[in-house]
């Protein structure tokens, strides 16, 4: 759904409060909507102070991971001794997340400000913004904010923030392939000890969040870490609001921002409108694609936090949840999910390189109505060396929904396998 | 690698590195502790200057930043968005991964590739101004198919859409 638009009744807008509002994108504009105050409150707290009110308010990473990030801004050495850094990630390329884009196209000052507030809160005075290189709608919009809040003195002198494009790699949205990118390397997943905290980029203590993370910051250091924690439906764990953008076969795509614990029946029914008419909910992928996918019945009972999609046999991830109807050829699909990963492994580790292409290859081969019943087990026996063996988890999120699709949506691949199903030639 | 086919001296080659575009190298370069660093950014330069990044130019970004010409074609190589052949004046990247593929990014496809003249995908149209490529995910699966038509991103385009926006690029 395109912006403006009105908030459904509910949603519970703090990230989104002001999408859609072109006023609110620029200096003048945020600080009249009380920007920049929480900066302002974290300049006259001990850093120390300002990462255990983030650990209080049980924010967690949203990037995927869900890793608190409190508690990941405090691995950064006590004792400075080495520069520090701060990597912002907005390389949102997870097919079915389009979250971070809405963020910085609408409130790009939310990000500056949450972004200044994590360097000062872990002593970096220096960080980066790594926006992928397809967005140049965001790109443009930062760097019109970030000039404008430079001309303010916002930040002090004590924070400076630098954009830096990245040039199409979905890797690169890696921590440490994001860290080697803006070293101007080819992105590469890092091995892992040293962790970013440790050495990161240019070899120096390294923080490392996602941009909805970051946008978060400010609400929580103005209205404080007892109000946000109090946001929560369902396990405690799980606290704040969260974007959850929607795609695919739903009435009324879009990002919709609700509570943690929120049922998902709930937000594609009700919110985004449910599929098509006379059509039915076959399928659903809650997280972005890297994540196992859900049948209709474990789509209707999961609630979305990090605890509640894990019950339901898949991750909360990013928030990019992607909806199937019964018209979809899960096959077809699963096939491209798959070369999706095969072009944009990096090629470093073997289960991966070779993996996501030979995934592809017996799919297509499925396809074409030329596959065996053993080649389900093939299939299910390369995933299974793809899982858990590479430097980073691409190799694994290709895996997962070849996976999850084989076990759940077994009779569309024999279909093809047996000639019930006309076959197709994969472009 | 071979950066000059042609007999030294008998091929002019003006850096890209200079005036203007220097002086943004300079500013770019300011902001890293390293020099490699503004390695991509400054194949980003290249590419705004000359629509393309050859292997000279490569040659010419190693020798500013002191690195060599292989390692930056070994990052040149890595990211797709850097072109090392010259494309169509308008070059539309097209987004075909899940999300958008069931909501018919397919036949936004064909539209464009027939409309433009492009004919095969990644071709360049006979009059030069079109190449259409598909590209994996461009981040705004909510808003199926968004196509990128140089700096443009252009949201829900459909096939009915297709003719009227290559009017506007004509």
């Amino acid at each position: 759904m395109g912006y403006p638009h009105k908030p459904h009744a509910r949603e519970t807008v703090v990230l989104s409060k002001h999408f859609g509002d072109a006023d609110a994108k620029s200096y003048k504009g945020w600080v009249k909507r009380g920007g920049y105050d929480a900066l302002q409150k974290a300049f006259g707290m001990d850093p120390a102070a300002v990462v255990e009110e983030m650990k209080a308010s049980g924010l967690g990473g949203r990037g995927g991971a869900g890793f608190p990030t409190g508690l990941k801004w405090s691995f950064m050495p006590k004792e400075k001794k080495k520069a520090h850094y701060l990597c912002v990630n907005a390389d949102e390329s997870e097919p079915g997340t389009f979250k971070d884009r809405e963020i910085m196209r609408w409130t790009p000052h939310a990000l500056l400000e949450g972004t200044a507030i994590a360097a000062y809160s872990i002593r970096a005075e220096v960080a980066y913004i790594y926006i992928r290189g397809e967005f140049t709608e965001p790109l443009a919009v930062m760097e019109q904010a970030l000039a404008e809040a430079n001309q303010a003195g916002v930040f002090k002198d004590k924070v400076k923030i630098y954009l830096h494009r990245g040039a199409g790699a979905y890797i690169c949205g890696e921590e440490t392939a994001l860290m080697n990118s803006i070293e101007g390397k080819r992105g590469n997943p890092r091995i892992k000890p040293p962790f970013p905290a440790a050495a990161g980029v240019f070899g120096m203590p390294t923080t490392i969040n996602n941009v909805e993370t970051l946008a978060a910051v400010p609400h929580i250091l103005k209205q404080g870490a007892a109000w946000y924690k109090a946001m929560c439906l369902s396990n405690p764990k799980s606290t704040g609001t969260k974007l959850f953008s929607v795609c695919g076969h739903v009435q009324r795509p879009g990002n919709y921002e609700v509570t943690m614990g929120f049922p998902l029946k709930d937000l594609l029914y009700e919110m985004c409108g449910g599929v098509g008419p006379g059509r039915t909910l076959k399928a659903c992928i809650p997280g972005g694609s890297s994540v196992p996918i859900l049948t209709r019945e474990e789509t209707e009972a999961t609630l979305l936090d990090y605890e509640g999609v894990v019950e339901r046999g898949s991750m909360l991830g990013s928030g990019g949840v992607i909806v199937f109807d019964d018209t979809t050829d899960m096959v077809y699909q699963i096939m491209r999910l798959a070369k999706f990963y095969a072009h944009e492994s990096c090629a470093q580790c073997t289960q991966c390189r070779e993996g996501t292409a030979w995934t592809v290859k017996i799919m297509e081969r499925i396809l074409a109505g030329q596959g065996k019943m053993q080649d389900l087990d093939l299939l299910l026996d390369l995933s299974d060396n793809m899982t858990g063996k590479t430097i980073c988890v691409l190799s694994d999120s290709c895996a997962a929904p070849v996976v999850s699709g084989i076990k759940k949506f077994k009779n569309e691949f024999e279909a093809y396998i047996t000639g019930k199903r006309r076959p197709v030639a994969a472009d | 690698m071979n950066v000059n086919h042609a007999p030294a001296g008998t091929e002019e080659y003006q850096p890209v590195f200079t005036g203007k575009t220097l002086e943004q190298l300079n500013t770019i370069l300011a902001r890293y502790p390293t020099k490699q660093a503004a390695l991509l950014p400054a194949l980003w330069l290249v590419q705004e200057e000359r629509g393309w990044i050859s292997d000279r130019s490569m040659t010419e970004v190693a020798e500013v930043l002191g690195i060599t010409p292989a390692y930056v074609k070994g990052v040149v190589t890595f990211y797709t968005m850097y072109h090392q052949h010259p494309v169509g004046r308008n070059f539309v990247q097209v987004c075909t991964t899940s999300p958008c593929n069931i909501c018919g990014a397919e036949d936004v496809v064909k539209a464009l590739l027939k409309e433009t003249g492009a004919g095969d995908l990644g071709a360049t149209s006979p009059d030069g101004k079109w190449t259409v490529i598909e590209v994996e995910c461009l981040g705004a699966c909510g808003f199926a198919t968004p196509v990128l038509i140089n700096d443009d991103f252009i949201e829900s385009v459909t096939p009915e859409k297709v003719p009227e926006i290559v009017q506007r690029y004509r």
